[in-house]
């Protein structure tokens, strides 16, 4: 059994109820099942988690860094996309 | 003593527990890979916190002050109850994941029992360890299915690992002291659910069940193979070199 033959898997893990999946980190495992397993293990050992997705690293389409330019600057100058012309009124939470 | 007979029924829980957790811990940097290892951790760990509720419970029902290192650390080997089963080395990855697979799931069965059953404290610690052992259950399961239907090779080492263990599986089904009747699990009542759900996994993983005589059993009474003596040696020389050390 070598480490050739068993592939990386990205593992998302939803601390509670209403959270979103966050990345956890990443590990080997020779399947998906045994993935689970293994994310169970390695990042839920102290409670954090109430759910875990695994994706096979392989299978995620990644920006990379040479199109960060023209990804992501653009953005920076568009004041009207963020939300900054309304006032908040008080006592609302979770905004 | 208040109850010598139930106090060797929890000593067998606990050392059964704690000496298969010290050969899970041989694991450890030894696994195919390092998530492997970890998991092989986990297990050995969440035995060893089963025995020690049970060492220091058995030490309560002794009633001599012994609490559970000088149970763990401070016996021989004659004085242990453990199946033969778990203190077999366990250097083929095979033959972990076969033992596990019996071993756990006897574990889950009687825990399952001990948890209804009217010794609120084996209950308690019963009730606790039902998950864990599940989980226990559940990984051996996945890599039986894994090593057995997979390459020629995985295969025949599977059944070979299967076929080393069964000799020493009917020692763990041996009946109750009479006087614990109704009182705690009887393991003899165990072996049919035991052995029908190692076979469903057997089966699925396309081996088959050994049919091989049974080993001498004994253990139970503390006549163990020469392999104990090693295992106790190692897991107990610190605490007899320096009693009382702690970290």
């Amino acid at each position: 059994m070598s480490t050739r033959d068993w592939p990386l898997w990205e593992v998302f893990v939803r601390a509670r109820r209403g959270l979103s999946h966050v990345h956890a980190g990443s590990l080997h495992a020779p399947d998906a099942e045994m993935a689970l397993r293994n994310a169970r293990d390695l990042y839920t050992r102290r409670g954090e988690g109430v759910s875990i997705w695994v994706v096979r690293a392989s299978d995620i389409e990644a920006s990379t860094p040479d199109e960060r330019d023209s990804f992501f600057d653009p953005a920076a100058d568009k004041i009207y996309r963020h939300p900054t012309f309304y006032d908040v009124p008080e006592g609302v939470e979770h905004l | 003593m208040k109850d010598r007979t139930l106090f060797e029924y929890t000593l067998a829980l606990a050392d059964d527990a704690l000496v298969s957790a010290q050969r899970m811990g041989w694991w450890i940097s030894r696994a195919p890979e390092l998530e492997e290892d970890v998991a092989l951790a986990n297990i050995g760990l969440d035995q060893l916190g089963q025995a020690r509720t049970l060492l220091t419970y058995a030490g309560e029902l002794e009633g001599e002050g012994r609490s559970e290192d000088d149970l763990a650390y401070l016996r021989d080997d004659r004085e242990f109850r453990n199946v033969k089963l778990v203190e077999r080395p366990m250097t083929d990855f095979g033959v972990a994941m076969a033992r596990l697979l019996v071993f756990s799931t006897y574990q889950l069965h009687l825990y399952r029992a001990l948890a209804t059953s009217r010794d609120q404290t084996l209950a308690g610690v019963a009730a606790k360890a039902v998950k864990e052992v599940a989980y226990h259950v559940d990984h051996a399961a996945h890599w039986v299915l894994r090593l057995g239907d997979g390459t020629e090779e995985s295969h025949s080492r599977m059944q070979a690992a299967l076929d080393a263990e069964w000799p020493y599986v009917d020692e763990l089904f041996a009946p109750l002291a009479p006087s614990l009747a109704g009182r705690v699990a009887d393991p003899a009542e165990l072996r049919d659910a035991v052995l029908s759900d190692v076979r469903r996994v057997v089966t699925e993983a396309t081996l088959s069940m050994p049919e091989v005589p049974s080993a001498l059993g004994g253990g139970r009474e503390g006549l163990h193979t020469e392999h104990l003596g090693y295992l106790l040696a190692e897991m107990q020389h610190l605490h007899r070199s320096h009693p009382g050390a702690t970290w």
